[in-house]
């Protein structure tokens, strides 16, 4: 592409957006020097990328690091299998729309052992299909960074946890002994087979996310978006009722109502809320007069305090 | 099918354009960088507690949140309070042994300004975990068992925050529910510590009485039971405090990376560590010393007409320099200082501590470098004097000579946070061995070395009297020797050299 092309485009983008308030700048200005920072310091980056709002944004700030270049890495999905069909639209639009370099990885026990969320429990399902998923992905494409979008505010063991996240051979996150991290000094040095998963959105909320996909009108993923769907009732979640594959247990009905999702994962693990925002300014407004935190709805973290490290110990994101 | 956030058109009724004001209002107090501050003192002495106080006293804590901290509390104190530390402290390992291993970082938010709070081990041996929340922190709240007065772990913590930085101190005397509310021991406490901060320098310490467990004085004020306390609340305190000022020398832009995505363009990418840029300044790029001028400042949204510190940018220059990662681009009339040898302080932050003579990584900005360390002298906690020392045990506090193969390139810690702060990495290990702060450069180190180098010139002395004239050439003046003489005398001169 040429450069007057970019000006043109950049132009563009400029006039009908305001200035960005110095937090999200800030909280930006972060997160592409990390994104340069690794691409800079490590031989093969990739990026974890899940659909969700944070992938969202963490792709966007990719763009931003890397313009008016291409990014230059590629992207990570772990699919289960069991994700909502809209996230796989969404994905392969972005995908295009941004001409990114996408691998697809699925566990094939998955199909060879019939490893479902509704026969294996979310515990063994979440462990083979993703966990493990992840684990042979990053060894299969040798990449000794992978960029993901968790933060600190999510849950007490992330908030423990450094930008660059150092893993052993075998994957494993030791939150006894991590390095120490001054200022934004990053360390990248480490052996053959080792890797570092690198947070650039460590330091942002729930609604500084928000905030930012309005600022910057990032697409995402309309199941955000509060409109009437049909769902079932199961273990005290609403559950998405539109893929052929759930079968309803005895006792089960399938109901209507106006409900959105806070979080997006697989649809049989994730739980919708009640909601009339039906726009970015509702939904910022419902977040911040929210009581209960945005983990509430994902059934792979109830399980008990303290799962979620025991997960990343082992690997997971 | 994709959503997409474009915000609607908004239209304005009378009524509505009132609630703008309001939510403008809110906005405007929201826009404020957010004030990062840290926990810190010895071990038990309540940092967590505290800052779980804080979050629950803030609305922070979210009913499910609130469900589990329930559940997980258990009977620890007498009061029926919950143990707000395990807000914090999420790690298994932490919980087994109830203390803090390392730091876990909050966001919290009042109507006033929002916080990023860095909850830190007291514990020696996690000292390190300390020192990576004090590194980026506006304001430490230093606490002290007010049954225990000042420790040795205290004046680390303190001497720490303050080497790197951190001007503005809480002095949280906590537990004071523990001793009656004793007023007499508040004072002592304050008294002994304002006599130690006088050796570091500190001179900013709002000290208040405090029980973390119950809340007192740190949202809401604890009147009830010390009334003879009319200081600030510790929130009070923070909302009033001001975030790190920004530097004040000239620009500075670590190069990260260089972007060439086609032949027609070269960008050097890397975030503003000091100063300003505008297109049409001219910048020199270190160690090389070549001069260039900015054309154009490009960034995703707008090429833009200036740049200033923490952004980060791409920048665009009007010619074919070499330049490469690792390379500071600089104003031209505002250089940081170069050369092989500089003065700095250490923390030593692994157990094997900081050995003289050993080759380790510097990383600083984007720079990475060999470096070796001569360790100078060490700060005795117990009577803040420092002794010479030839090594730095763990944790040790050191003043220390870097001796670098290649030129390093360095402002003061205190002239520039980011351009004068570096980590040491040990290259047996790969692990982060120290966090240092420049405090110098140093003149001369001994032996021969390319700095001895001259080149002579011989100019027209019009051309020379311009080359003087800039300030690149001014600041180094005092490196510089001058002579006027004939044509032909500088002729002979330079014949001499070549026999
Ligand atoms: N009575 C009383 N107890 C307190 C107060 N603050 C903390 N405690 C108790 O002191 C103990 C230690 O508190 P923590 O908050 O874990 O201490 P810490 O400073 O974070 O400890 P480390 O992080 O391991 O250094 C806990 O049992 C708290 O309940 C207080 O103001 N009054
Ligand atoms: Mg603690």
């Amino acid at each position: 592409m040429s450069d007057t092309r970019h000006e043109a485009e950049a132009k563009q983008n400029a006039t009908s957006k305001p200035p960005l308030d110095p937090h999200l700048k800030a909280l930006e200005n972060e997160a592409i020097h990390i994104f340069r920072e690794v691409a800079a310091e490590f031989e093969r980056p990739v990026m974890l990328y899940s659909i969700g709002k944070d992938s969202s944004v963490l792709l966007h700030l990719a763009r931003k690091a890397f313009y008016p270049g291409r990014v230059p890495f590629p992207l990570l999905h772990v699919n289960t299998g069991w994700k909502f069909a809209e996230m796989i639209a969404f994905r392969d639009k972005v995908v295009a729309d941004y001409d990114l370099d996408l691998i697809e990885h699925i566990n094939p026990r998955g199909a060879a052992e019939n490893v479902t969320p509704f026969t294996h429990g979310s515990a063994l399902y979440t462990d083979i299909m993703k966990t493990e998923a992840l684990r042979h992905a990053l060894d299969a494409g040798k990449f000794d960074a992978a960029f993901g979008g968790a933060r600190r505010d999510e849950e007490a063991s992330r908030a423990k946890e450094r930008i660059y996240s150092f893993r052993t051979p075998d994957h494993r996150w030791d939150p006894r002994n991590q390095r120490p991290e001054l200022w934004n000094i990053y360390n990248g040095m480490i052996r053959n087979g080792e890797s570092v998963r690198a947070f650039p959105l460590s330091n942002w909320t729930e609604v500084d996310i928000w905030r930012y996909i309005q600022a910057e009108e990032i697409p995402i993923v309309p199941l955000y978006f509060a409109e009437k769907r049909s769902f079932v009732e199961r273990d005290g979640m609403m559950i998405l009722a539109e893929d052929p594959r759930l079968e309803l247990l005895p006792g089960e009905v399938k109901q209507e109502g106006v409900i959105r999702f806070r979080t997006l994962g697989c649809f049989p693990l994730t739980g919708a809320i009640r909601s009339q925002a039906t726009t970015l300014d509702d939904i910022i407004a419902e977040l911040e007069t929210a009581t209960v935190s945005e983990r509430q709805g994902r059934a792979i973290d109830r399980d008990q305090s303290g799962s979620m490290e025991k997960k990343k110990r082992e690997g997971y994101f | 099918m994709t959503a997409s956030a474009t915000a609607t058109a908004e239209v304005f009724t009378v009524d509505e354009s009132v609630l703008e004001t309001a939510s403008d209002q809110a906005r405007a107090i929201r826009d404020s960088r957010p004030l990062r501050l840290i926990t810190c003192g010895s071990v038990d002495d309540g940092k967590s507690t505290l800052i779980g106080r804080l979050l629950w006293d803030t609305k922070a804590v979210k009913e499910d949140q609130a469900a589990t901290l329930h559940r997980d509390s258990g009977k620890q104190n007498d009061l029926g309070l919950p143990d707000f530390a395990l807000l914090l402290d999420g790690l298994q390992a932490e919980r087994e042994q109830g203390i803090t291993i390392d730091v876990a970082y909050r966001y919290f938010a009042t109507d006033r300004r929002s916080f990023i709070v860095a909850d830190t081990p007291g514990h020696e041996q996690y000292t390190r975990n300390m020192a990576t929340g004090a590194s980026t922190a506006d304001l430490a709240v230093l606490l002290i068992d007010a049954r225990a007065g000042i420790l040795e772990q205290t004046r680390r913590h303190a001497t720490i925050a303050s080497l790197m930085g951190i001007r503005q101190f809480v002095l949280a005397v906590n537990k004071i529910d523990l001793t009656n509310y004793d007023r007499a021991g508040f004072e002592q406490i304050v008294h002994d510590f304002k006599e130690f901060a006088l050796t570091l320098g500190v001179k900013q310490i709002t000290a208040i009485p405090m029980s973390a467990l119950k809340g007192e004085n740190v949202v809401y004020d604890g009147r009830a039971n010390m009334p003879w306390y009319e200081g600030p609340t510790l929130i009070e305190t923070l909302e009033k405090a001001t975030t790190r000022s920004n530097q004040t020398v000239g620009f500075r832009l670590p190069v990260q990376r260089v972007s060439r995505p086609g032949e027609s363009f070269r960008g050097y990418q890397g975030t503003v560590a000091g100063g300003s840029v505008k297109p049409g300044d001219s910048v020199v790029i270190l160690p090389s010393g070549m001069v260039a001028n900015v054309t154009k400042i490009v960034t995703f949204d707008l090429v833009r007409n200036a740049a200033v510190a923490g952004d980060a940018i791409t920048l665009v220059l009007d010619r074919q320099v070499d330049v490469s990662r690792g390379d500071m681009i600089v104003a031209i009339d505002s250089q940081p200082m170069t050369g092989r040898g500089f003065d700095a302080q250490l923390v030593a932050l692994q157990p094997e501590g900081i050995e003289p003579g050993k080759r380790y990584w510097l990383k600083s900005g984007s720079r990475r470098q060999r470096v070796s360390i001569e360790p100078v002298s060490q700060l005795d906690l117990k009577t803040s004097k420092w002794h010479s020392a030839e090594k730095l045990g763990m944790n040790g506090i050191g003043k220390v000579h870097l001796v670098f193969d290649e030129q390093a390139i360095f402002d003061t810690y205190e002239q520039n946070r980011t351009t004068g702060a570096f980590i040491l990495i040990d290259p047996d290990t790969n692990n982060t061995v120290a966090g240092g702060m420049i405090t110098g450069r140093r003149s001369e180190i001994g032996g021969i070395h390319k700095d001895d180098q001259r080149v002579l010139l011989s100019l027209p002395a019009d051309l020379a009297e311009k080359i003087m004239a800039t300030e690149l050439f001014a600041n180094r003046r005092q490196d510089v020797d001058v002579r006027h003489t004939s044509a032909g005398r500088a002729a002979e001169i330079l014949a001499d050299l070549d026999e």
